[in-house]
This record gives structure tokens, sequence and C-alpha cells, in this order.
């Protein structure tokens, strides 16, 4: 096996040296009856041509070369070059969590640079990226907001992503933690915040929103924390397009902001891995879930980073840690910091601009099925036909259509969820305005 | 020697070397009309710019990144034997397949007709860790090892309630990881630590005793966090079946046990499998990881939407689940995570994952040996894929587990693993994989012996260390008792 870096000498000196006479004596005193007494049934090892030849093959049994109209959650766009560039590098690629802080500055920096960043772009405090994605930090959220405020339940729009939602209900239904969820305007398509006011109760310890939300339309994130705030609640802003915070105003009214950071320029690789942030106000910091990187000095007076409030965390707290979550993702995080670097200030807000032009050169040529403002996303009405009907006939001319919304939403059966990004061509969207029309 | 210094770069912050009007892109010609964002979203969504972000060139941005990436120690410059962790080589072919077009880009939600082969490497994915693991079915959904103990006893939890009764604890022996309580605990449960034995295992009295019909099941690590395999394991999960509970197996240690036993064999119900550990993907500094899990047939009916099923020559996913315990991801996990382990799996095939797991062991065994006459062994029992010493003897001499830690980062090595598990007072944890070579673990124990007669000729050299980081030692106490967790400008410059 080639990635085994012995030579048949060294390993029988190696079990000489253990006192052993074969190596298989190395598990002489494991009980007969647990022993796999056969061979693995998996086919012999291949060489690293057939590998490359395996994957090939089933990469082709995929879509390959089709433009593509979905958004949904995740969002294609330009992944500049350097960002595989630097994650490539092997010590970032193959480093493991930053303990030991005199060893590993340079994944701390990166992390310290993230945290920054995520900051500059929410309007929070402080911020991580250790949650496994957005739908999985959007629970995180909840059980913080529930530790902050001491009450039970959570309030949540319909307009957040389905998916979202429905690992917010795993994780809410065992934590005793009630879920109410509330609706859309039918006009504007956000959130029905006349509704949120029927929802929310003394015991509620949090209303979630996302903006953009499901259907593309940007919330009255302020309207939504006025709300949340006059009853006691916390306010979690949820954001699945990170790279509408180029544009957007930032959710400075929230208290705790989850989120999706696919768009910066980390692959849809058929939903994963990603990244979810978890960012909030100084004063929920003890409260916060996951790794976060500090500054401070050396004995010797330089700055250093190292990993801190680590208190609040599984390995030290145990059953009564923040959360059991002891992932810290890295890498990701390091894509995007490479992403917001490479686009900067002027890039993000530039980037943020085309997307928003090129989804509404579109909508002018469909009809749009809600009023609310969006940014690159949107529900068209497919009229008298069906979604899949028109998904289908776009397969034909190697366009992927939008996500139609009767799979979530069974009053929208007749709408799809059309996306534009920066990579979406003039031509394409011609052709699917044809064939809404 | 391992190791001499070498000149590294300094290096600011991205926010202190930014000029305003710099830039690392160039972005294509717009092909329909520009959209004034104060029409299309109103003024008062729409933000000011954004203050301090950075504004850097191109190579700026690769040196910035290379230069950080050079203070990182890595897998790729040395042994890196943190316990519990499973640090091995990341094969970099791994890395290329994931990145294929049709792959990479493939998007969760285009439709299955497009998604062939991508459903199939899953599909792959899950058979082979089933037969890895003797179980009858899988879900690679959970994004990482304590997602996967989650799913785990969320899986648990449905079946006990699906019989009547969710019940009300989780047994956690006292050597377990620290995301084993916390997961119980984020699962509904209340813990109860049961006590190890003399010998750091299982101790079958204090299961029995601690084992009724108000215990859910048993979070067990095997081998454990001394690197022992638990040989009354079969004993145990008799005990746990017998009043009704369950075993939760954490599959850490996985990589001392695939090709030679299987949980399946042995009693384990449910059982998490970390990719990043035993199937070699790359930790990333962190993540993001894979957290497979595993089950018997009595547990399928549970496990998270959608599972893939062949309907005549095509994959589809299959969202009909009603006993499903729900969704913990969205999509299907960490769909690049798995075509690396997958990658990895069909480099070695069955008998070279064997091979694996024999050198791994055979590498802590041969380390064991070395260091034993230097450093106390407070269990003695026949171990695994790692060794656990304790600091008894330095600590004598005022050095811990901690210092000795340090101090081998001047011999070029990253630490094991420090003060884990807790049952072994001073503990340093070593796994080296099966991913080294007899020279690189050679230098490893020479070092490690060095330390122990540098701890009795001058402790103070120890104590100090390390001397040769280009960061000397770290003040994390100031760290996190005024937290400064974001860069800000500072004012009037």
């Amino acid at each position: 096996m080639r990635y085994l870096p012995k030579s048949p000498s060294e390993r029988q000196q190696m079990v000489e040296a253990c006192g052993l006479s074969s190596p298989d004596q190395l598990f002489a005193h494991l009980p007969d009856e647990v022993r796999l007494h056969r061979a693995l049934n998996l086919a012999p090892g291949i060489s690293e041509y057939e590998i490359v030849q395996y994957f090939r093959d089933r990469a082709a049994e995929c879509a390959s070369g089709y433009a593509s109209f979905l958004g949904a959650g995740v969002y294609s766009h330009f992944r500049p070059v350097l960002v595989d560039t630097v994650v490539s590098r092997g010590e970032f690629l193959t480093s493991y969590t930053p303990y030991q802080a005199e060893i590993a500055q340079g994944t701390l920096t990166t992390i310290f640079e993230f945290q920054t960043m995520i900051c500059q772009l929410t309007g929070m405090d402080v911020a991580n990226a250790s949650m496994y994605d957005g739908s999985t930090a959007v629970p995180e959220a909840a059980m913080m907001a529930v530790r902050a405020t001491k009450r039970s339940g959570v309030a949540v729009s319909r307009t957040v992503h389905p998916e979202y939602r429905a690992v917010l209900t795993t994780y809410a239904k065992n934590q005793g933690m009630p879920v109410a969820e509330f609706g859309y305007d039918g006009d504007s398509g956000s959130a029905n915040l006349e509704d949120l006011e029927r929802s929310i109760t003394a015991d509620t310890a949090a209303v979630i929103i996302q903006s953009p939300n499901f259907f593309g339309v940007v919330e009255n994130v302020k309207a939504a924390a006025e709300i949340a705030h006059r009853h006691g609640a916390l306010l979690i802003f949820v954001f699945a397009e990170a790279v509408s915070l180029g544009l957007l105003e930032p959710p400075v009214d929230a208290d705790i902001v989850a989120g999706e950071l696919q768009s910066f320029a980390i692959s849809p690789s058929f939903g994963g891995p990603f990244a979810g942030i978890m960012a909030t106000k100084e004063r929920f910091i003890r409260q916060m879930p996951g790794r976060l990187v500090g500054e401070t000095k050396d004995s010797r007076g330089n700055r250093a980073f190292c990993l801190t409030l680590s208190t609040r965390e599984q390995h030290i707290r145990r059953e009564k840690a923040t959360s059991n979550i002891c992932t810290n993702q890295a890498l990701i995080a390091l894509m995007a910091t490479v992403f917001l670097s490479v686009y900067g200030k002027e890039g993000l807000r530039e980037l943020a601009m085309q997307n928003l032009s090129k989804a509404h050169y579109l909508a002018g040529k469909v009809k749009p099925r809600f009023s609310g403002p969006f940014f690159n996303e949107f529900v068209a009405d497919c009229g008298a036909k069906s979604p899949y009907a028109v998904n289908k006939a776009l397969l034909k001319k190697r366009i992927v259509g939008g996500f139609p919304l009767g799979r979530f939403y069974p009053e929208l059966a007749d709408s799809v969820l059309l996306c534009a990004t920066e990579m979406t061509k003039r031509e394409h969207m011609d052709t699917v305005a044809q064939e809404l029309a | 020697m391992k190791v001499r210094p070498h000149i590294t770069q300094n290096e600011d912050l991205l926010f202190e070397m930014s000029s305003p009007g710099k830039k690392g892109y160039q972005l294509p010609a717009l092909d329909v009309p520009d959209v004034d964002p104060l029409a299309a979203l109103g003024a008062a969504n729409v933000r000011a710019e954004i203050d301090g972000f950075p504004e850097v060139s191109e190579v700026e941005v690769i040196r910035h990144f290379t230069r950080l990436s050079t203070w990182n120690y890595a897998i790729d410059l040395g042994l890196y034997p943190l316990g519990s962790c499973t640090m091995k080589y990341n094969p970099r072919v791994n890395e290329l397949v994931a990145r294929l077009d049709g792959l990479a880009w493939a998007h969760p939600y285009q439709p299955e007709s497009l998604s062939q082969g991508a459903m199939k490497i899953i599909v792959q994915l899950e058979d082979a860790l089933a037969e890895i693991t003797g179980m009858d079915a899988v879900t690679i959904e959970p994004a990482a090892g304590a997602h996967g103990e989650l799913t785990g006893i969320l899986l648990i939890r449905a079946l006990l309630e699906k019989r009547g009764n969710p019940r009300k604890k989780i047994l956690i022996p006292d050597s377990a990881h620290g995301t084993n309580p916390a997961t119980a605990a984020i699962a509904g449960y209340e813990v109860e630590n049961i006590r190890s034995n003399e010998a750091g295992g299982i101790d079958l009295e204090v299961l029995a005793s601690a084992m009724n019909k108000d215990v859910a099941g048993l979070m067990v690590t095997n081998p454990n966090t001394l690197g022992v395999f638990e040989e009354s394991i079969v004993k145990a999960a008799a005990i746990v079946h017998a009043k009704g509970g369950l075993v939760f197996m954490d599959g850490a240690n996985m990589n001392a046990l695939v090709g030679i036993a299987r949980p399946g064999d042995f009693g384990v119900d449910v059982m998490h499998i970390n990719l990043h550990k035993t199937f070699s993907t790359p930790h990333g500094g962190g993540g993001p990881g894979g957290g497979p899990v595993a089950v018997k047939k009595i547990l399928e009916p549970f496990l998270p939407a959608p599972r893939i099923r062949r309907v005549g020559k095509n994959l589809k996913f299959d969202y009909k689940r009603p006993r499903s315990i729900g969704k913990v991801r969205a999509f299907y996990g960490n769909f690049g995570v798995m075509v690396r382990a997958l990658a990895y799996i069909l480099a070695h095939g069955g008998e070279g994952l064997r091979n694996a797991t024999v050198d791994a062991v055979l590498n802590a065994n041969y380390i064991r040996k070395k260091l034993e006459p230097y450093f106390d062994l407070p269990y003695k029992a026949p171990n695994m894929h790692e060794v656990v010493f304790s600091d008894d003897r330095q600590a004598k001499l005022g050095v811990r587990t901690g210092d000795i830690a340090k101090r081998l980062i001047d011999y070029g090595f990253h630490p094991y693993t420090v003060s884990f598990p807790l049952i072994v007072h001073g503990a340093l944890m070593i796994e080296p994989t099966e991913t080294e070579s007899l020279r690189e673990i050679d230098v490893f124990v020479d070092s490690m012996i060095a330390i122990a007669k540098e701890i009795e000729t001058d402790p103070q050299l120890v104590l100090t260390a390390p001397h040769t980081t280009r960061t000397s030692k770290v003040d994390e106490v100031t760290a996190a008792r005024k937290p400064v967790v974001r860069w800000r400008p500072v004012a009037g410059v």
C-alpha cells in the first residue's frame, strides 16, 4: 500500500523491537468472538490513475456544461484561483485545530482576520466559523437565545430556508423547545409581521428571520427586531446568500447572526462541505458556541493569537457546555477569507451589484410573483405551465431551470425560484424568459 | 537533529496593509443594464461603504497567506502525534478528484438525472462503511464527529420513543471525550458518568448497577481513550440490552479496528465514523469533517431523510421516511469530504485497509516499548493505535505534561494530546498513525528521551519552552480575561 512508508525489513525490525514474531500478535489479546475472521469484502486497492478515472466517470454522470438558475441556498459564484492555491498549502490543509498556539499562528491569524471581516459585514462585535453550515447554525443560535433569555421557545418565519427549519425542528423537539412558525405576506413575499405579533409570547426566546429570505425577498429586519425586542425576545438574523452582505444594510438590529458562507468561494459540491457562521453582540460572547480566536502577546511582547474563552466548550464543560460542537470550519473559513481579500471593499460591492443587475434583468422579462425588493433571486409565476414542464424544456437546451417551490410550499406549486449571479449569461436568461412566457 | 531555525517573514494583518483603491480582482463586463441599487432595493436597504474592509492587490494576497502558512506546523511537515485525532497523511489525489467539475459544481437541487454520479459515490461509500463496521445501514448526513454522535443518540431516542418511553439517561464512562456528555445533553438526556475499573476499562459491576429502565443507552469508545480495546464489550452490551437500552460507539478510534474487528459484531447498535480521522480527509485547521452514522437494522427506519434507493437503472432520493428523526443538516451532508474518503478506501482496498490498521497499532506499540523506560505508563493493558503515558516521574521534578509538550515543539514535532483522558493524571496521549516511517518515529522517540533527560539535568530549559519558535509562549490568560476577538482601526490614524 503506497501510503504506508515502511519497507518489509523495517516492519520486521519494529515487530521484533516490540518483542513479537509477527504483526498479527499485536491483536492476540482480542477475544476471539470480536475478531473478524475473514477479509473485508471490498475490492482490491487501485492505483492513482484508476482513482482519477473512477471519479472522472462519476463526474461525467453529473451535470456539466449546463447553465443553471438554481440558488435556493446554494449559489454559483466564480471562485478566484487564489482560493484553491492558498487552501492547498499543506500547512493549512494538513494542520489540526490550533490548540498549540506557538506553532499554529498561521491558522490563528487567518481566523482572526475572518472574525473581523464577518463582524464588518454583519455589524456584530464577535463572530466565529465553528458551525457546520447555515442549517446547523440556526438551531445553535436558537439554543444560544434560550440560554441567554432563560425562555424556552422560538418563532421562525416560513420564509427561512425550509431545510434550515427542518434541522431546527430536529434539534428543538429533543430540547423541549417549542417552535412557532409565522407566515409570509402573499403580495410582498416577506415575513408577515402581524402574524409574528400573534405568534410571539412571553416565552419566546428569539424571533428568526432570513434576509434575503428563501424567496429572495429582502426583509424588514428593523421592524422584526422591534417586535422581538418589545416582547423581550432576541432577533436571530439568518443569511444564506453571503454576497448580499456586500450591498445590503447590515443586520445591526439583530442580536445573533447565523449564516451560510457558501457564496464566498465555496464550491456547491452537492451540498457540502460549507461553513456556518455565528456572530453576536459583545454582551452575549460567553453564551456563544464554538471556537473563538483572541489577540494577545507572546512572552517576548509580540502580537500573537490563541483560542480563547474555551471554558464555554465541551472539552472543558462536558455536559454543561454551550454546544457539543468540536469543529472549527477553518479551511472553509480560509476560503472565504481569501475570497474577501481578493474582492476587498470595492470588489464585493461591485460583485453584489452585478448580481442585482442580472437578477433584475431576468425579472423584467418574466412575471415575478412577489412585490418585495430582491437581491439575486426571486419567485416567478409559471402561469399555465408547470414548473417541471418548463424545466424539462430548458434541460433540452442545456439549462437547469429554477427551483420549483411546490416541494416546500404547496400553495406556490405554480412558481419557480430563479437565481442569477455574475456567472449567468444574458442569452440564457432570454431563453428562460421565452420558456416561461 | 530534526530541525534548525530558519528565517520566517513578518506579516501585518490584511487591514493594516490596505490602501484605498487597491484591487485584486476584475469582474467581466456586465452584459445587462446596470441597476441602481437605491431604486431596486430602497435606500433603507442599501449599506454604506464597509469601514476598514481590506483593499489589497493579488500579489499581496498570495504573499500574505503564504507567509502566514509558514507559521503553522502540519502533517506535511512531520509526525503529528495528537492522541484521538488520527493525524495521518492526506493523499493529494483525493483533493484532485473532489475538485472535478461535475462533482464540485454539482448543485444539491439539480435534477436526479444529472446527479447519478454523485449519488453513486454516496451509495458506494455507505456500502463500504457498512462492511467495515459490520452494520446494516449508514447515513452520511452528519457533518462532523460530534454531529454524528448527536444523530446516533437521536436515533436511539426515536426507537425508544416508538417503544413507548424515550427514557431519561445516557451512561458515559469517565474516560470519554467531552463531546459525548455534551451530545447527550443536546439530545435531551441526563448524563450519568460511570467510573472505569482499575485497568481503565468498563467496570461491568458498575455498569450493571447503573443500568436500569431509566437508561436509554451507553456511549462507549472502543478502543477506549487509553487506546485499550474493551475486552468485555460483548458482556457490557449484553447488560445494556438486557434492560432494553442501546449501545452507541464513539468511532473516534476506529483506526485501530478496520479490517481487524467490527463493532457490528461485538454488540454495538449504532456508531459514528470520523471521515477526517480514519479515512484521511484533511483536518484543515479544525474542519470540515464528516461524521457518518452506521446502524443495525432496528434503527434503520429512523435515519435522516433522504435515503438513496435504486429504482430500475437509476438512483433516486427517497424522502418518504415517516419514522425518521428528521434532518440533521441541509441537503446530503459534506459530500466533498465523502469523495475524499471513498478515494482513500478505493486506494487501499480491503487488504490495504487492514494493513494500515496493523501498521498504526505497530507504530503505537513500538513507541510504547521505546518510551516505557522513561515515562510512567499508568495502565499496562496491551494498547492498540495509541498509548497514554503520565507525567508522574517528571512532575516530581516540577515538570508537567504541558511543559514537555512545549519542549517537543523545539525538537520539531507537534505535541501529543495533553492532559487527556481525564482518568490519567498528567496524561501524554500519543497516536502516531500508520503513515509514519520508522525514521520519523525514531527521531520522535529520541526527542522524547532527550527531553526526559533534560528534565533531570535542566528542568528550567523545559519549563520555559518553546525556545525556537517565531512566536514564544503565548499569554492565553490575558486573551481570556480581556477578549479581543476582532481587529479595529486605531483611532486618529
